[in-house]
């Protein structure tokens, strides 16, 4: 089944210049494996679509069940360059949580 | 075991928040951490306006209001409120509050150094793009090294009431009461480790506490008297994450864990001055009753450089507004939108940027917004950025007219022109950590 991240995870998100930052933390222990399946960099890139003209990275904390992103030139040039009304990401975070996944049920 | 709190997590932060730190229970360390990246650059222009300014002068008012609590019980503070004038900083402290001895931290402004650096060898590149400083140079308007926890520890060594420094990394505020009290060394890199995660996790205030957390953000009690962080450090690296009993929000693995993630790049490899920090290393147990303990940071020694953080003069810029209200609210901005570009177009101006947001439809999430259908009012917010600032004064003026000659329904111009604003860029680079020398000033 299809559901959106929000149901297995909470993120933050923030800036490194025109880096956008995602932490993706599973709301579960149990939920990591999935988040490790299903929040792919590829998923993440296209979720994003032009957002991100740059690559994306993906870091693994499986101590805290979460997950890190690293969104390159997502932020119009960040810090003081941007025009955007959202120039530090912090909203990115809330964004991913609308990305569907696909789930098996006994895995909620 | 030593507390250590952080009452501010930027400048601009609550006001109230390191005053009910100390009033609300017991703490040993109070830090405030006042310096964003761009803060310097703000700072540097009112020193060159001002040589008695440069620094957070929110901080000598409230090290006043305080003075009587922190010397009656023993508190330190620790504040990167120098900016780029700590020494005037601490000037300002000691005349309101005579009583306090204070002790400063130098050696971060490498301003008037840059050029001697330069010609050293020292090239300063963009970490970013990896262009070389030469290309702006003559456009720099502040250069500061981020400096680690040692000189910290040992100006609170010094017996200081109130520590004062310019640029430092932020989790160094955090850090320098543990060196001073447990005696790390700088090879305890398991132990400096423990310390770095510490000042993460507190360096942003409240954002630890249930502040900004999405983790189920309607149960969060009373985000109104939140409670600022508390850590409770041992010797052996082991910390409890807190907030004084009675205060709002929530300390859980959920807001520890958010925390833990926020602005770190590649987690098994963390860059700080004093040590490089595995935050896969960590275990993170949540004891209940809003407290968090986090055990078990391994570290790996330092790297030979310092950050350095420079911020450059990179041209003008201005955002304007307007609000177009149902129905069709969408299609009337982009409308309004394509009036403005094409006036621009005619008049032949040049900028570097154009970029137009439409806020109530997708100006944060973009591609990712969910579907917003017809919006009861859509704000149309246009910003242009350029090296002519006469073009961009022109731009200014572009946008109140459609309010009568664009399409129908056009509100909020209230504040008539936006104001053009300068643009001060963030230049991030590494210096040998062998060039820079940090010292201790008690100042009298």
């Amino acid at each position: 089944m299809k559901v959106p991240l929000a149901r297995i995870a909470h993120c933050r998100s923030g800036d490194k210049g025109d880096i956008a930052n995602i932490g993706v933390v599973a709301r579960e222990d149990r939920y990591y494996p999935v988040l490790l399946r299903e929040v792919t960099t590829e998923r993440v890139k296209a979720f994003f679509g032009a957002r991100v003209k740059g690559r994306v990275e993906r870091y693994e904390l499986p101590n805290l069940g979460a997950l890190n992103f690293l969104l390159y030139e997502a932020l119009g040039g960040g810090g003081a360059i941007s025009l955007r009304v959202d120039a530090q990401g912090k909203t990115f975070g809330a964004a991913l949580l609308r990305m569907e996944i696909n789930v098996d049920e006994h895995e909620l | 075991m030593i507390r250590i709190a952080n009452g501010q997590g930027f400048w601009g932060d609550w006001l109230e928040a390191p005053v009910r730190l100390v009033e609300q229970g017991p703490i040993d360390y109070l830090t405030l951490d006042y310096l964003a990246e761009l803060t310097m650059s703000i700072l540097q222009k009112q020193k060159r306006k001002d040589a008695a300014l440069g620094y957070a002068r929110d901080f000598p008012p409230l090290v006043a209001r305080l003075a009587g609590r922190i010397r009656e019980r023993g508190i330190k503070v620790i504040a990167n409120a120098g900016g780029v004038n700590p020494v005037a900083c601490a000037h300002e402290v000691r005349r309101l509050a005579p009583e306090l001895k204070v002790a400063v931290v130098r050696g971060d402004d490498v301003f008037g150094r840059i050029d001697e650096l330069l010609d050293r060898g020292c090239e300063m590149r963009n970490l970013d793009n990896g262009e070389p400083l030469r290309k702006i140079r003559d456009r720099v308007l502040s250069a500061n090294v981020y400096l680690g926890a040692f000189p910290l520890a040992e100006a609170l060594a010094t017996g200081a009431d109130v520590v004062i420094s310019g640029r430092c990394a932020d989790a160094a505020l955090a850090l320098a009461p543990m060196i001073h009290r447990f005696g790390w060394r700088e090879s305890d890199w398991d132990l400096l480790s423990a310390g770095v995660v510490a000042g993460h996790v507190i360096e942003c205030g409240a954002q630890c506490t249930g502040g900004n957390s999405q983790a189920d953000w309607r149960s969060i009690p009373d985000l109104a008297n939140i409670g600022y962080p508390i850590l409770e450090a041992e010797p052996d690296g082991t910390f409890v994450v807190t907030k004084h009993p009675g205060t709002g929000g929530r300390v859980s693995a959920a807001s520890v864990k958010e925390q833990l993630v926020y602005e770190i790049g590649d987690p098994r490899r963390y860059i700080t001055p004093d040590v490089v920090v595995d935050f896969t290393s960590i275990r993170l147990d949540d004891l209940g009753g809003d407290r968090v303990r986090i055990s078990g940071a391994r570290g790996m020694p330092r790297t030979g450089s310092l950050k350095v953080s420079l911020s450059y003069f990179a041209g003008w810029k201005a955002i304007g507004t307007l609000v177009y209200s149902w129905p069709q609210a969408l299609e009337k901005a982009r409308c309004a939108d394509g009036i403005v570009r094409e006036r621009l177009r005619q008049l032949g101006l040049e900028f570097d940027c154009i970029e137009t947001e439409f806020l109530g439809v997708d100006a944060c999430h973009g591609p990712a917004a969910a579907p917003a259908g017809d919006p009861p009012e859509v704000e149309l917010r246009i910003g242009v950025r350029g090296q002519d600032r006469a073009a961009v004064e022109r731009f200014t003026r572009e946008l109140v007219p459609l309010v009568l000659s664009g399409p129908p329904g056009a509100t909020g111009y209230g504040d008539g022109r936006p104001p053009v604003r300068e643009v001060v860029a963030y230049w991030p680079a590494l210096v040998p950590r062998a060039e820079i020398e940090a010292t201790v000033e008690v100042v009298e």
